[in-house]
């Protein structure tokens, strides 16, 4: 047998292994749904708590019927967006501060550290007494949230690029500026968006936990009301719709990641 | 008056736990497109040095000067650095990398100059490639075009051909030995290949173990300095030198 024949079929094999995951990551999709759809039609749990995927569907089509959902998504998702990009630009700007100003670094260094321990959603009401109730107040949660964290990360990132790469551009009598433009800040680049996924999830959190405190809209704002009115099924409705968008932005930016470092 | 001239260098590293005297007076006279090499223990300051005649770090006690300008933080002298690995920027393309160098310093990007370096340095037209697509021993001789671009008054190569296998080391001793003497270039050269140094150079440096101290300077011969470092490691002098240097480090070290 010659080499290509063998290559061939592992080729084979290899193909028929990723069908047969794919087979099982479906059928545990549809075993799960199909599992709560019988168990709250037999009352083995109590549908007005779990609602079932029936449900939930129709109250979807309802809502996008009338239009009312994509209103609720639109707004969730842009503070979602703008808030992790935010956390991620702001992140790395204050970085570059640091980096810029060593002494400001080692004296801001324990603020930072507690700082990055606080839970910062617990900033939350101060937020909305200081922003007002509305969505900068949202948005700016959802940054707050990644932003210490960031700047912690990229900042290390920044000061363990090579010192010989520094080197080099020194004896072509860099400007500061220049060694920042030319080798801290690209050889950073992977860092950066791997805090941009990090991220992601991270500004979710601060976005629901957001609208559950002022929002009369989105997605959060869906979840406590269908709380407070008892009405389950619309809490469901919008967990599974954060869990498709969430999952859909994440590997968006895998995506962006693959296509910016490709030629590391 | 010399090309290069360090005058009663000293350095010593600070730091919390420990104040490390690297160098301790050196003095040295280099002359217009000679070529030095330094050897010496590991550790015995021979990067710190050449980091000093770069100007890049402030020597504690000392001057150094090249055409009678001081070189640290003087901004007119350009200086080509070429380090143990390449240290090209990965995400740039070997074009990019060749003209970082113009483009910092300012100095015009004629079109065309990254093919014609590279074809000085023996490599094929790999402008659009980026680093990781070429060899080590490649992107060495990628290293040395951007190195040249700036047309440098003097060369530092630290160690710049120990992370080869030996067949690229022999070859781009060669070609570097060719290229500093056709454009006349002065040029430090550290190794610890006691043969790299007596094949490539016209005057031998030995350092003493830390603090480094010039222990005793080697002239290499007319007959030698000729030929091409390929050349001169079959020659009849080559072994003898070898020899005596050899000792002389062995001694240092122990
Ligand atoms: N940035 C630094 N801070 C403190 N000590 C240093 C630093 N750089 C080098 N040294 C010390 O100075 C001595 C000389 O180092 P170096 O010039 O790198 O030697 P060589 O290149 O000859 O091996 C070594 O003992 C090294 O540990
Ligand atoms: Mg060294």
């Amino acid at each position: 047998m010659n080499i290509k024949e063998l290559h061939r079929q592992y080729k084979k094999r290899l193909a028929k292994e990723k069908r047969w995951i794919r087979f099982y990551q479906l059928l545990l999709l549809i075993g799960f749904f199909v599992l709560w759809e019988t168990a709250s039609s037999n009352r083995w749990i109590d549908p007005l708590i779990f609602s079932s995927p029936s449900r939930i569907f129709r109250l979807l089509m309802d809502m996008i019927s009338d239009g009312t959902i994509f209103i609720h998504i639109n707004y969730t998702l842009f503070e979602t967006v703008l808030g992790f990009i935010l956390g991620t630009l702001i992140g790395t700007i204050l970085a570059a501060i640091l980096w810029w100003f060593p002494t400001l670094s080692k004296i801001l260094d324990p603020y930072l550290v507690v700082l990055n321990s606080m839970p910062k959603v617990a900033l939350g009401p101060i937020l909305i007494v200081a922003l007002g109730p509305g969505m900068t107040s949202i948005i700016t949660m959802g940054a707050i949230i990644s932003v210490i964290i960031s700047t912690i990360v990229i900042y290390t990132s920044f000061r363990n690029v090579d010192a010989n790469y520094l080197k080099v551009l020194q004896t072509f009598n860099a400007t500061k500026w220049q060694m920042f433009k030319e080798a801290i800040l690209p050889a950073s680049f992977p860092t950066i968006i791997s805090t941009l996924k990090v991220n992601v999830g991270l500004s979710w959190v601060g976005v629901i936990v957001g609208e559950f405190l002022v929002s009369s809209q989105g997605l959060g704002y869906l979840i406590i009301y269908g709380f407070q009115v008892f009405n389950f099924n619309l809490v469901l409705m919008s967990l599974l719709i954060i869990a498709v968008f969430a999952t859909l932005m994440y590997q968006l930016v895998e995506m962006l990641e693959k296509r910016l470092i490709k030629n590391e | 008056m010399g090309f290069l001239i360090v005058e009663n260098v000293s350095h010593t590293y600070f730091s919390k736990d420990a104040a490390t005297e690297a160098l301790q007076d050196i003095s040295l006279t280099v002359e217009e497109g000679e070529f030095i090499s330094f050897i010496g223990p590991s550790g015995c300051g021979k990067t710190t040095l050449l980091s000093i005649i770069a100007g890049l770090i402030r020597p504690t006690a000392g001057n150094v000067y090249i055409e009678n300008q001081k070189v640290y933080g003087n901004k007119d002298l350009s200086i080509g650095y070429m380090l143990q690995q390449d240290y090209l920027f990965p995400w740039k393309t070997i074009e990019e990398n060749i003209t970082l160098g113009l483009r910092l310093l300012k100095q015009d990007v004629d079109r065309g100059i990254a093919s014609k370096l590279l074809k000085d340095v023996g490599l094929p037209a790999v402008e659009k490639k980026y680093p990781r697509e070429l060899s080590g021993g490649m992107r060495q001789r990628v290293a040395l075009a951007r190195t040249l671009a700036v047309d440098p008054k003097i060369l530092l190569l630290d160690e710049p051909f120990s992370a080869l296998d030996y067949q690229s080391k022999l070859k781009l001793e060669d070609l570097v030995f060719k290229m500093l003497k056709q454009y006349n270039k002065t040029a430090i050269l550290v190794t610890h290949d006691i043969g790299e140094a007596i094949a490539m150079s016209d005057r031998i440096i030995l350092f003493s173990p830390r603090p480094g101290r010039i222990h005793e300077i080697f002239e290499i011969s007319e007959d030698i300095r000729r030929l091409t470092p390929f050349q001169a490691r079959s020659h009849a002098g080559y072994s003898p030198l070898f020899q005596q240097i050899w000792k002389e480090l062995e001694r240092l070290e122990h």
